[in-house]
């Protein structure tokens, strides 16, 4: 524990009790919400309107703001899976197992609204709505990747062996994925049809790169907004037991 | 020393429950066959078309084939309670697992190998593609193995794994799928094969360095 100041190390052995948690996130949550309204707000406004259009695609270019922004965090949230399983396996944290499997479905979601907007763009400049191309492709294997962990962890009864059989499967998708893209990409390096699907894409002009940032960084608070409810909610199914859940449900009555 | 004799006497286990027990054998080889002689009666019988998918069709059928026999790894050793024992022994359990893993390899993947020939034949695969055809087959099957393990391992507790265990399992692999049918199609047209069967060799490698760990904490998760 050198090197890491003594307050945050606190600050993460109290996060990790699930009463501090519940309450230390009713007083954030406010903030993430303004927080994530601003970023919106301002990347949709530069986005859509301030840009200017494409000299090639015109507006339609724009589902860039929604479709990049969605297929980083899709490769992020499974990153977070990965790690906070890890922490969860190794030091038997039950937030972090808790944090692991609320990101599948986030996750699931980011990856698939990737795919769809990726769809979407494709039927205006490609002329399809699906090629096989590499980045398509190792998408819907991710997608198929965290179908697989929220289905594993819907099949198993106790929850608790369930997260450590999430954490396992996610660090070994974590190893895969590379290899997976690289297969990928080098496959439709062979197979490429006569379509050209590669857009050489142009380097992206300071007045569109701002907005698209702007997106990203929002997607990111909108994960954790989303991230923090499911925590919560799960909290309260774990530990409904609990004498602090319980007090609190006085408390709301 | 003591731990090398551990190996050689799971994997003689598992041989000789294999040899008893026949239709473990059997059945995957005939799953096999089966699935490939369907494609020929659903898509139609033009020997062109066969010739060109025969590779993804062959490698395909090996991947299902594969697939439903990994139930059968830990399943009877979960039931009667030696998985315990085996877990509980003083060797590292992912080298014991490991064992457990070749033996099945044994029994189910190297069939394979033997009537994956004849039936490239059916389909009219070019001769010249057949060395290669087996070369894959015998380092793909293996990954099939070792990757399904990890599979097996985390649902080999539920009572109803099957389907979940084809999702869990698939999307891994895809590298195999990708560089074991290119290769075996770039033989066809008498291209050089190298790089795939290089790259199948180090995923091979990999596999069988790494797949034993996973297996091996997800089966003392399910035992529990």
């Amino acid at each position: 524990m050198f090197l890491i100041p003594n307050a945050v190390v606190r600050f993460f052995h109290r996060m990790a009790s699930p009463p501090h948690f519940y309450a230390f996130t009713d007083k954030v949550m406010p903030w993430l919400m303004i927080i994530f309204v601003l970023l919106t707000g301002f990347g949709l406004y530069g986005g859509l309107y301030l840009a200017p259009s494409d000299y090639q695609q015109g507006d339609s270019y724009r589902i860039i703001y929604i479709h990049v922004p969605s297929a980083w965090m899709s490769l992020f949230i499974y990153m977070v899976m990965a790690i906070s399983g890890a922490i969860g396996l190794v030091w038997r944290i039950k937030l972090a197992e808790i944090v692991a499997i609320s990101s599948a479905p986030i996750g699931a979601s980011f990856t698939f609204i990737a795919l769809f907007t990726g769809s979407l763009w494709g039927k205006p400049m490609w002329g399809t709505w699906w090629v096989w191309d590499a980045r398509l492709t190792s998408e819907l294997i991710l997608l198929f990747l965290y179908l697989g962990v929220i289905g594993l962890y819907g099949a198993i009864d106790d929850k608790r062996v369930a997260s450590k059989a999430v954490a396992i499967l996610a660090l070994v998708g974590v190893v895969n994925i590379p290899i997976i893209h690289y297969s990928v990409e080098w496959w439709n390096t062979l197979h490429q049809g006569p379509t050209v699907t590669k857009m050489d894409k142009p380097s992206i002009h300071i007045s569109m790169l701002i907005p698209l940032l702007l997106m990203a960084l929002s997607f990111k608070f909108y994960y954790l907004i989303a991230l923090i409810q499911r925590i919560r909610i799960e909290l309260l199914k774990r530990e409904r037991n609990a004498q602090w859940v319980k007090a609190k449900v006085v408390e709301q009555h | 020393m003591a731990l090398f004799y551990a190996f050689i006497a799971i994997i003689r286990r598992d041989l000789l429950l294999a040899v008893r027990r026949r239709s473990e054998i059997a059945n995957p080889l005939l799953f096999f066959i089966l699935v490939i002689t369907l494609f020929p009666l659903g898509i139609g019988a033009q020997p062109h078309l066969l010739q060109a998918i025969a590779p993804g069709i062959i490698w395909v059928s090996a991947l299902l084939a594969a697939m439903l026999s990994l139930d059968s790894l830990f399943r009877s050793d979960f039931d009667d309670g030696s998985l315990e024992q085996i877990l509980l022994s003083p060797y590292p359990a992912s080298i014991l697992v490991l064992a457990k893993i070749i033996a099945h390899w044994l029994v189910t993947g190297l069939p394979l190998l033997i009537v994956a020939p004849l039936l490239a034949v059916f389909l009219g695969m070019p001769t010249q593609s057949l060395g290669v055809l087996l070369l894959t087959l015998l380092l793909g099957t293996p990954v099939l193995s070792l990757i399904g393990a990890i599979g097996v391992a985390l649902t080999v507790g539920l009572r109803r794994g099957g389907m979940i265990l084809s999702l869990l399992v698939l999307p891994l692999y895809v590298p195999v799928l990708i560089f074991a049918g290119n290769a075996v199609e770039m033989a066809g047209s008498g291209l050089p094969v190298d790089a795939q069967i290089n790259i199948l060799i180090s995923i091979l490698c990999l596999s069988l360095v790494l797949a034993p760990w996973p297996t091996a904490a997800a089966l003392k998760m399910s035992v529990n």
